[in-house]
């Protein structure tokens, strides 16, 4: 009997686990659907912009007040989980503060530090609930947001709220009880700085129900954690994991440079001279210009899917966005991301993909979206985690133009301009020069 | 006016330094035609060895490839990049950004690869090293705003040059709410100038100029032959500011040289 709760713990520690190594398995399956991008190269490059970026987050100190803040949440949120160490020891081993003995005066700075780091954390969640239900940041409240995405956002505050509250609250009951005392289990040790301030709280109340107190927030605490720790991949909070890998594959070329498409030079060549022979590693079966789904995107664009915080700062740089066009590339990476859950259920089901008559153009985003983009680069460079919603954006319209051949008169008329004139406009190729005159 | 193409500098036997890419807007559009006149007095004034392509030259594919038609642009590309290699072409200067951006960010993976500049690093260097000598002090103390084209600035981080062009002038930069990094477009880009815009509250170029106009400038500086376009349609819609004048930097050099 008195095995059971390690037992028990065991039990939701491993399943929890498995079931986040299967989800990450489904992450890397499902962005393996998309085309081949080499950004393999470069790795010194690579990784000094990842340590830049995501561990440094200097991008998000743009706005140097919730950059700030949010560094506190993450650099709190990863240190405290040094304590998780111990919680899960103590979970597999039935003691409790089980590093303590051997820390010394140490794990008195440990546990102290945490506190104040848990108290930082839950006052910037606090002004960011603040910022997005109260002040309503433009970019928070945006129709592109409505539904699932606004939620997801302030669960996720919730939750952290909740996780640094249980965990202050688990100390502070533990207090009483060494202080007692109340049984061999809870000697003294640790320092705690803020939450002997939750103590009054418990006046009046038994030893033993503050004992179970202090066993319930222990459990919700790594519950909480466990369930966290699940709950990211079917929310923006994914980043807190894909950011890494995403700003270490992300573009280091020039950003104005659109990639020239491998397949349309061969197929130029091709027709210049017919003894062209294209290059071994770059013959494909049948060539598709450009994406209309996610298949027809390369894997770093999925990546990128995944990885959107959803933040907006993207959506609100876009001169489209901005004059209320329907375009948001927010929206561009939230829709794909959509489009490769569907098609990720659509696998589960059937073993393979089976086409459900859908694609990512047109069901998921608009033609008229895609023809409202500048191509301004301004998302691109606003991206705190080097997401690339116009790479998207252009392939699209490369379908639409090479496949589908469904742009505009104006759009026609100006590429026919180019074709027989040589400029955007019906002038005369002989009379380029006439300004000179 | 004395401007050389390659095909008679060769005939001459003539070894151009620098080939100045006119573009499409610079050889056809009027407003943008006095933008390459500007840029021409500045070549002379600073005795710059260069010529263009004249009717040889064709669409850099820039607004093709935006649109999506890569093979057009491709096209256009390789053309092009047989002209200028068969000519030694080894440094491009240009007054459009697009075309700067494209010649030299897509071009080398098709076998062009030059040293390509845009006219306002151009133009500063010159300033820097005395070649072009600020004489007369019209814009002493003038407020004048700086438009940062896309393809110039987020696309290739050149936001420094105009901006120090300005200042040579001692007219008094006054930047807009949103510039550099963060500076919004006019609206022409990714092949809007050539097709209405989609269904919104506001036009682009509209938003972008009432960002010029609370700078409080009266003059606003562009280095893009398409964002002059846009902006002077802004202004002209903004009743209450009809006298604020769009230039291209070169044409405010070439006030205040000789
Ligand atoms: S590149 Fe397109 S989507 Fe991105 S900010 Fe500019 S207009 Fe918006
Ligand atoms: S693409 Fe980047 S900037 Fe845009 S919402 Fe996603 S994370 Fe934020």
């Amino acid at each position: 009997m008195q095995f059971l709760p390690n037992l028990l713990f065991a039990l939701f520690f491993f399943s929890s686990i498995i079931f986040f190594l299967k989800n990450c398995k489904k992450i890397y399956r499902n962005i393996n659907l998309a085309r081949p991008i080499d950004r393999f190269d470069n790795k010194k490059e690579r990784f000094f912009k990842m340590l830049m970026l995501a561990f440094g987050q200097s991008k998000m100190l743009d706005k140097p007040v919730v950059g700030l803040l949010h560094l506190v949440v993450y650099v709190a949120f990863v240190l405290i989980n040094i304590e998780l160490l111990e919680i899960i020891l103590d979970g597999f081993t039935g003691k409790h503060r089980i590093l303590a003995p051997y820390l010394g005066s140490f794990y008195n700075f440990l546990i102290a530090f945490f506190e104040i780091l848990a108290l930082l954390v839950i006052i910037s969640v606090v002004i960011f609930w603040i910022r997005r239900n109260i002040i309503k940041i433009r970019r928070f409240v945006s129709n592109d947001l409505k539904g699932w995405p606004k939620s997801d956002a302030d669960y996720i505050l919730y939750i952290e709220l909740m996780l640094m509250i249980l965990f202050l609250n688990m100390n502070a009951s533990d207090l009483i009880l060494q202080n007692a005392p109340y049984s061999e289990m809870y000697k003294s040790y640790g320092y705690f700085p803020i939450s002997q301030f939750f103590v009054p709280l418990y006046n009046g109340l038994s030893l033993e129900t503050i004992f179970i107190v202090e066993r319930v927030s222990w459990w919700m605490h790594i519950m909480g954690i466990l369930f966290f720790l699940n709950y990211l991949y079917y929310s923006k909070h994914l980043h807190i994991l894909l950011a890494f890998p995403n700003t270490y594959f992300s573009n280091l070329d020039n950003p104005g440079k659109s990639t020239n498409l491998k397949s349309v030079y061969n197929e130029i060549k091709l027709m210049i001279d017919p003894s062209y022979k294209i290059p071994e590693t770059e013959l494909e079966n049948d060539i598709k210009f450009g994406a209309s789904d996610i298949f027809d995107l390369n894997w770093f664009q999925l990546l990128n899917a995944y990885t959107c915080t959803e933040c907006g700062r993207c959506s609100s740089e876009c001169p489209a966005t901005q004059t209320g066009k329907l375009l948001s590339p927010r929206k561009i990476m939230m829709k794909t991301r959509d489009r490769i859950e569907d098609v990720s259920k659509n696998i589960d089901q059937n073993k393979e993909f089976v086409s459900d008559g859908r694609t990512l153009l047109n069901d998921y985003i608009t033609k008229e979206e895609i023809w409202a983009c500048t191509t301004c680069n301004a998302c691109v460079e606003s991206c705190p985690i080097g997401i690339d919603p116009l790479s998207i954006i252009l392939d699209m319209r490369r379908y639409m133009v090479m496949e589908e051949s469904t742009a505009s008169n104006e759009i026609n008329a100006m590429m026919n301009n180019i074709e027989n004139n040589g400029a955007p406009w019906p002038f005369n190729k002989l009379d380029r020069l006439n300004w000179r005159n | 006016m004395n401007v050389k193409t390659y095909k008679e500098c060769k005939k001459q036997g003539i070894v151009p330094d620098i080939l100045f890419w006119v573009g499409c807007a610079g050889s056809y559009d009027d407003r943008a035609k006095k933008i390459t006149k500007s840029l021409i007095n500045l070549f002379h004034k600073a005795g710059i060895s260069y010529a263009v392509l004249g009717t040889e030259e064709s669409c850099s594919g820039d607004p093709a490839k935006r649109a999506g038609n890569e093979f057009l642009f491709q096209m256009q590309a390789l053309s092009n990049i047989e002209v200028l290699n068969s000519y030694s072409i080894k440094k491009i200067v240009t007054a459009c950004p697009h075309c700067f951006n494209t010649i030299k960010n897509e071009y080398p993976d098709l076998g062009g690869s030059y040293d390509v500049i845009h006219h306002s690093q151009l133009i500063d260097q010159l300033i820097n090293d005395g070649k072009l000598k600020v004489k007369n002090d019209q814009f002493n103390g003038k407020k004048i705003t700086f438009h940062d084209p896309c393809y110039l600035g987020r696309a290739n981080g050149e936001y420094l040059a105009p901006r120090k062009v300005i200042r040579a002038l001692k007219a008094e930069l006054k930047e807009m709410k949103s510039c550099k990094e963060k500076a919004m477009c006019c609206g022409a880009g990714g092949a809007q100038m050539f097709k209405d815009s989609e269904k919104g509250n506001k036009e682009i170029n509209i938003k972008r100029t009432e960002e010029a106009i609370e700078s409080n400038s009266k003059i606003i500086a562009a280095a893009c032959p398409f964002c002059n376009t846009m902006l002077t349609d802004g202004v002209k819609s903004h009743e209450n500011h009809k006298d604020i004048e769009i230039k291209d930097i070169s044409e405010l050099v070439d006030k205040v040289t000789d």
